[in-house]
């Protein structure tokens, strides 16, 4: 493992001045993205980059600048900027860097040495082979693209609050696109398959997947509207869960923009509702050993049972709400400075299949996809409105495929209205897991 | 911002292993952003990223590979990974013959004051003004984000046809957004102005206007009943809707999803495929639009095209790689995020033209519906042709008239049917605010438009019955 990152961000800290804090995040990394179509490939995207973010802080004012570039006279004039936008900032009182807080990181398997030395070519046969399973699973099937996709790379934090810490971490995945042709109609579908390295893909599953999600909406007609129980496929469920992270934020509580905010304590969901953020438990896509302010990534329980327990927090927030970091504070590369939010969220799973959930249904929906999340979905007023397609469910039994509808609620209403969550966990390339939820009192808004 | 032989070896190297096809892309981009939160300056920030992607298009294969190191030997070594990824072909020439020539600019569309000489604390005062312009509307308004981003980006683009330019594009954002609280709980109301321009953009447009709209929006939602749910009439203000037609068929009429059958408009060229009032153009020429530029990302001048004309299906929208497989010309829509991204086709500003009716007499004619004063994003699924788009600020229309304001939610339709639904167009016009369109992962800037209308039927994904 190269120190030379840890280095670079060195030397910046090394030039702290008195009365100011400073961190440097500095990172590097590498892709590779092959796409494959009608059996050759569609493209070959080799990609590298590396860049600087410094933050400083001094009199409670924050300045921040960034460069993609390790070039060391961009390096300085970063540094340079960052210090003149400090002098434009406005005093708050909670300003500060992270601090270390005794927490050790709990040691991960983050780097594939095998990934790492993958031979190209073998990137591309992956790609294919996804391509041929999945046509020759069905002959309504066509493949719009399949993809083989990996990322590499490392990064180092230091402070002058005495924060210093290096990782590296690198994942890949397939994914395959499907259309399906039926009567003057087409429906589309996709399947994944995600590992730490490519001895872990399962090109059958993510064939058959891709297949069926198609297959299954061939068909498919506009339903009746009407207030019903739906069932979330593990896939959506993830989704939602992402909308319910951003509520729990601490950020969002402290500035008065989260529905939850006085309510810390209190119920606010089913009893059958336990939601953790632990980005240390290996098999979460997010997993990490430190959040992007340097500290140790942790286990937060943040609804215990229905109850809200906890919100996460990054330094800032937490200070600003009298408690300690949770170890939440999230940086999208060296480009942006950190805020406070979930890093892998998992709804614990419960005891029954979603056959058995199905089963137990007169009349319901089984939803197998939803649309238009950052249009429909207000984190703030929690009005939830999405657009859907999935598969009736009457007597018990999968009836007829439904598309071109609307599932319309809250935050709140569906925090209270799970009615179960199914056994059938399932580790997705997303900031949650997935799994089977039984939700009541969903609004679907479809003909007249 | 290279020089012509430096970019001549560059390209053969990337041929090397005989490609018909190789192109450089560089980009230099310097960006400001202040943000104002809480009642206080959150960050002020500055970003450089700059770097080239090299592109070799051999057969149906397309190697890529980009680079942050500008130098001749960085931007070799980035030449050969795209020339390896694209693989062997057979022999063709490797000399691209730039040497001497001077690059052909892009004119410097409207750019009074850039925002490079503008100082940071201009942008603080600007922040400040518009948060108390906020606050001032309402004791319910309780929170007020605010930001300003502005960039320069130098870009040129050379390629092995003979295409060499450079640009410079200038682009300014303002964006605020309001919650007020009340009785019921929480609700947000938000605006945004942006345009490919310089800062002078701050002088035609008041931001405590937009402020006030974005308080006004909160506070109005406060006493709003649940959206109804079910088909019904709905009526889009003009200016706000033209994402409905960016989602509804823009994306479907991009020759890359149209090529692999993924559309539902394809083979549908010359067919009437929307309501005769319908003319639907894409243009990235309007000045000072969010969608604008000179060139496109492949260094191809951006134009007019008519895409649908009267409800017939003129032509597609073509980048380099779709429009040379059909031996076509191409439209001026490649376009892509950045450096380390393909270019694929994308859309610029896309917008349909005014039509013959009053405005007042399309919302008079409707007995019930919904009135949509400002809709919010959307998203479709080509193949499918299914939609949804959400609304921000909406209202009951009820016996003919505007009435009580509703909560947010989505509607959704499908492309092919509310395209041939639209029954009633304003003569009025509006070009709508900045967007960001998101297609594989890449986000750029575009521009929509549209007249007053009315799709006699959408479904409306509220909670009511």
């Amino acid at each position: 493992m190269s120190p030379e990152l840890l280095d670079i961000a060195d030397r910046v800290v090394a030039q702290t001045q008195p009365g100011e804090q400073l961190e440097a995040y500095v990172a590097r990394g590498s892709s590779t993205e092959v796409r494959v179509y009608a059996g050759e490939v569609e493209h070959f995207v080799s990609a590298a980059s590396e860049g600087v973010g410094i933050r400083v802080i001094r009199d409670g004012r924050t300045g921040f600048a960034h460069a993609g570039t390790l070039d060391p006279a961009a390096v300085a004039e970063v540094l340079a900027e960052a210090r003149e936008n400090v002098t434009y900032g406005t005093p708050d009182e909670w300003a500060g860097l992270a601090e270390p807080d005794g927490v050790e990181p709990i040691e991960q398997r983050l780097w594939s040495d095998e990934l790492a030395s993958f031979a190209t070519t073998a990137k591309v046969d992956l790609a294919l082979e996804l391509e041929r399973l999945t046509v020759a699973l069905d002959e309504r099937i066509r493949v719009d693209d399949a993809n083989y996709v990996d990322g590499g790379g490392e990064a180092a934090i230091v402070t002058s609050t005495g924060v210093r810490r290096h990782g590296r971490s690198n994942a890949c995945h397939l994914s395959v696109s499907t259309l399906a042709d039926g009567d003057g109609e087409t429906q589309t579908g996709f399947g994944f398959s995600v590992g730490a390295h490519p001895g872990e893909f399962d090109l059958e599953r993510a064939a058959r997947e891709a297949v069926e999600r198609a297959t299954r909406l061939l068909g498919a007609r506009k339903p009746p509207s009407g207030r019903t129980a739906v069932i979330f496929d593990p896939f959506v469920t993830a989704q939602m869960l992402g909308v319910i992270g951003s509520t729990l934020n601490g950020e969002a509580v402290v500035k008065g923009r989260s529905i939850f905010a006085d309510r810390l304590g209190e119920s606010i969901a089913a009893d059958g509702v336990t939601l953790v953020d632990d980005p240390t438990d290996r098999r979460a896509y997010t997993a990490t050993d430190t959040d992007g302010e340097g500290l140790a990534a942790r286990r937060n329980v943040l609804i215990n049972a229905g109850r809200l327990e906890r919100f996460v927090h990054s330094s800032y927030s937490g200070r600003r709400a009298g408690l300690p970091s949770t170890g939440n504070g999230v940086r999208g590369g060296y480009a942006g400075s950190p805020g406070a939010g979930c890093l892998a969220l998992r709804l614990l799973p419960g005891a029954r299949s979603q056959a058995d959930l199905i089963a137990g249904i007169d009349h319901g929906v089984l939803v197998l996809s939803v649309s238009g999340l950052h249009s429909g979905v207000n984190a703030i007023s929690g009005d939830v409105s999405v657009g859907a397609s999935g598969i009736v469910i009457r007597d018990g039994a999968l009836a007829e495929p439904i598309r071109e509808f609307t599932l319309a609620t809250t935050v709140q209403r569906l925090l209270s209205e799970v009615v179960e969550v199914g056994a059938d966990e399932e580790w997705l390339p997303m900031r949650a897991t997935g799994v089977s939820v039984l939700v009541d009192g969903v609004t679907i808004s479809g003909t007249s | 911002m290279l020089e012509p032989d430096v970019i001549d070896r560059v390209l053969a190297e990337a041929k090397r292993n005989g490609a018909p096809f190789a192109e450089i892309y560089v980009e230099d981009r310097r960006s400001t952003s202040v943000s104002f939160d809480d009642g206080r300056v959150d960050q002020v920030s500055n970003g450089r990223d700059r770097g080239a992607g090299i592109r070799v298009v051999r057969g149906e294969t397309t190697g890529y590979a980009h680079t942050a190191d500008l130098s001749e030997l960085g931007l070799i070594a980035a030449a050969r990974a795209a020339a390896d990824a694209a693989g062997r072909g057979d022999g063709g020439s490797r000399v691209v013959g730039l040497a001497g020539r001077a690059p052909e600019r892009g004119e410097r569309r409207e750019v009074v004051t850039s925002p490079t000489v503008v100082s940071k604390s201009t942008r603080v005062e600007l922040l400040e003004a518009a948060d108390e312009a906020a606050r001032s509307v309402s004791p319910s308004i309780v929170q007020v984000s605010a930001g300003i981003g502005d960039s320069v980006k130098r870009i040129l683009v050379a390629n092995s046809d003979g295409v060499f330019v450079t640009d410079e594009v200038t682009r300014v954002l303002f964006r605020i957004s309001a919650v007020a609280e009340g009785d019921a709980g929480m609700q947000t109301g938000s605006e945004s102005l942006g345009h490919t321009r310089g800062w002078e953009v701050f002088g035609e447009f008041d931001v405590a206007d937009l402020a006030r709209s974005a308080a006004d929006q909160a506070v109005l939602k406060l006493r709003a009943r649940p959206a109804p749910s079910g088909q019904m009439p709905v009526v889009i203000a003009k200016g706000t809707g033209g994402v409905l037609f960016h989602e509804a068929c823009g994306h479907g009429l991009e020759a890359d999803h149209v090529a692999k059958g993924a559309s539902v408009y394809a083979g549908k060229v010359g067919e009437l495929v929307a309501s005769p009032l319908v003319t639907l153009v894409d243009d990235g020429t309007v000045a000072g639009e969010w969608g604008t530029r000179s060139f496109d990302d492949e260094g191809h001048p951006t134009r007019r095209n008519v895409l649908i004309s009267g409800g017939v299906l003129v032509d597609y929208m073509w980048d380099h790689v779709r429009a040379s497989r059909e031996g076509r010309p191409v439209t001026g829509n490649g376009r892509r995020e950045d450096y380390t991204s393909l270019p694929m086709v994308r859309m610029t500003n896309t917008f349909v033209l005014a039509g013959p009716d009053d405005p007042e007499d399309i919302i008079a004619a409707t007995p019930e519906g919904v009135y949509v004063a400002r809709l919010g994003g959307g998203s479709v699924n080509t193949a499918t042709g299914d939609f949804v788009f959400g609304m921000r600020e909406a209202y009951l229309i009820e016996n003919g008239r505007i009435t009580e304001p509703l909560r947010e939610g989505n509607l959704i339709g499908n492309g092919p049917q509310v395209l041939r639904d639209i029954d009633m167009l304003g003569a009025d016009f509006d070009m709508g605010g900045p967007g960001t369109c998101g297609k594989d992962g890449q986000g750029v800037p575009v521009g929509t438009g549209q007249p007053t209308l009315r799709v006699a039927s959408l479904t409306v994904g509220g909670t009511a019955a």
